[in-house]
């Protein structure tokens, strides 16, 4: 698949900024004041962010609204939902919270339950599509929520919760890199059911339709990144988990706390480019790529 | 509304004869003239006299050979659009509810007005089927010529899709499926009309019908072929000298 970046912004910071609020938002005793009011306005500006550049690989943007119309069938439609109800939420909570100085618990615990409303729906965007099956399993939304929520974790400086949750991240992450490659041959796709010519003998592409690239090619036959694969996963990995997990563990002070959320925010850009660049599609099948 | 109707009245869709295509094209080009003329917006083309043109086009032709593990290789041409799938997964991912399945006749259409070009149904469709238009920003698919089929001002012979009027080859056949005895149903039944990957569950209307094998020459030498071996190998008498003389010079 392309690794459109609208599309890796997008998920990394929204997922990062819905993390950080969910741990806001259920937090008994908050940080109120200047401090609360700077954790509130990181938190807002990653998920506003993400979700603005989302808007951007739409081909009729103006009409966004109208995707709010299908919650009963699409995910989509339901992600749409969640966040608005989040930011909502979540917005008032703030408010209530830096303004008034009152802490409206049940708010908040609304808010966060809408934050990983929408973590939850914007991962079976990509976890109900069966034609791309390194995403097709149940290990995709265990991801997208472990990543959020250690990252949120993170962010909101709540040192022991990041240290185990970012360790289950890194696990998830290398179990999904690697468990993934096989997916593909798993679900059983091939040249020879594609074309339904499969029991006739070796089915080879031999003349494409078209001599330049289209649509599809471009936006579902990807092929770039995959010599650097496993370097890039190991990199991923290491920004991700490993650097900010040594640095947590010495129980560190500010500067360095924000130098492992850095490491952490890169490594997660790193793993959403593999995660869209190595998906390969099914309909590559038809052109004789994977 | 984008969730599939349970059933649908009838199922209009394509029969494509793998055995007779020839891979000429033609219903590529007529898709794209009707279909850029008539419903919808039209499917444009980029830089399409550079050097690097792209366009969009619901209708594509790949060939492949298939290769027997005894024989010779099989060259076949293998057009694919839109397979109006039963269970169309590209309906039920739409936010907008733009996508969607008729229920008169299953044919599965965009709504462009409604469409936003998020482009998920397209990743959803195992078969490639579906195009977002550079120009238009809004998903175009094969609408198996509806603007076609039910046109009253059309005379009565070209009112089937714009491929299967075109198609020089007869490869391409159009009806009812929910029909038993509809031409496409019995020419499905008759020649093991296949869907496309079948594990990905979409349940295709339109059928593909396997190329049929290949004849050879097995029991076909004739008695008297015997008698017509050629009889002199070498040129004789004034020839044969004119050749050898000719072959020295
Ligand atoms: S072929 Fe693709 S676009 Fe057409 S109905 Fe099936 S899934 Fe949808
Ligand atoms: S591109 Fe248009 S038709 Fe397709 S899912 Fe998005 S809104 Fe629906
Ligand atoms: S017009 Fe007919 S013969 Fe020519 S490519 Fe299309 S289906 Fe095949």
């Amino acid at each position: 698949m392309h690794p459109a970046p609208s599309v890796i912004v997008f998920t990394t910071l929204s997922g990062l900024g819905l993390g950080l609020l969910f741990w806001l938002g259920i937090d008994p005793d908050p940080s109120r004041g200047w401090v609360g009011f700077t954790f509130f306005l990181i938190a807002f500006a990653l998920t506003i962010g993400g979700l603005m550049a989302s808007t951007f690989h739409l081909g009729r943007p103006e009409r966004a609204l109208k995707a709010f119309s299908q919650w009963r069938s699409s995910w989509l439609s339901r992600e749409a939902w969640a966040a608005v109800s989040a930011l909502v939420l979540m917005g008032l909570y703030g408010f209530f919270l830096i303004i008034f100085d009152t802490h409206i618990g049940i708010l908040g615990w609304l808010g966060a339950l809408a934050c990983l409303a929408t973590v939850g729906t914007t991962s079976m965007i990509y976890t109900q599509l069966k034609t791309v099956p390194r995403w097709h399993h149940w290990s995709t939304p265990i991801l997208f929520f472990a990543l959020s929520l250690g990252g949120g974790a993170l962010l909101a400086g709540k040192i022991s919760t990041a240290i185990f949750l970012i360790a289950v991240a890194g696990c998830v992450q290398a179990y999904w890199f690697w468990q993934g490659d096989q997916r593909f041959d798993e679900a059983g796709s091939t040249m020879g059911t594609a074309t339904g010519l499969g029991d006739r003998g070796k089915v080879r592409a031999f003349e494409p339709p078209h001599t330049g690239t289209n649509y599809l090619l471009n936006e579902f036959v990807y092929v770039v990144g995959r010599k650097h694969g496993d370097k890039l996963r190991l990199i991923a990995l290491g920004l991700m988990a490993v650097l900010p997990l040594l640095i947590l563990l010495t129980n560190p002070h500010h500067l360095l706390a924000i130098i492992a959320a850095l490491s952490h925010l890169a490594g997660v850009v790193v793993a959403r480019w593999l995660f869209f660049a190595q998906a390969e599609h099914v309909v590559g099948l038809y052109y004789g790529k994977r | 509304m984008t969730s599939l109707p349970e059933t649908t009245t009838r199922k209009l869709g394509l029969v494509i004869d793998l055995d007779t295509c020839v891979g000429c094209h033609a219903c590529v080009i007529s898709c794209k003239g009707w279909n850029t003329e008539n419903y919808g917006a039209p499917l444009s083309d980029q830089d399409p006299y550079g050097a690097d043109p792209v366009g969009t086009f619901l209708n594509r032709v790949h060939s492949y050979e298939v290769q027997p593990d005894q024989g010779a290789a099989q060259l076949v041409h293998f057009p694919k659009s839109c397979l109006h799938c039963d269970d169309a997964p590209c309906v039920t991912v739409c936010p907008t509810g733009a996508s969607y399945k008729r229920v008169e006749d299953g044919i599965v259409l965009v709504n462009e007005s409604d469409c936003i070009g998020c482009g998920l149904c397209a990743w959803s469709c195992p078969y490639g089927a579906r195009e977002l238009d550079a120009a238009e920003g809004v998903m175009k698919k094969c609408t198996l010529c509806v603007d076609r089929i039910y046109n009253e001002n059309l005379p009565e012979e070209d009112r089937e899709p714009a491929c299967v009027r075109t198609c020089p080859a007869g490869a391409r056949h159009f009806g009812d499926f929910a029909d038993p005895d509809s031409n496409v149903s019995k020419l499905s039944a008759e020649r093991g009309g296949m869907d496309l990957m079948p594990e990905q569950g979409t349940k295709p209307v339109n059928k593909y019908l396997p190329p049929r094998p290949k004849d050879s020459w097995e029991g076909e030498v004739d008695v008297l072929a015997p008698w017509l071996e050629p009889v002199a190998q070498e040129p004789q008498g004034f020839l044969g000298w004119l050749d050898k003389a000719l072959e020295k010079i």
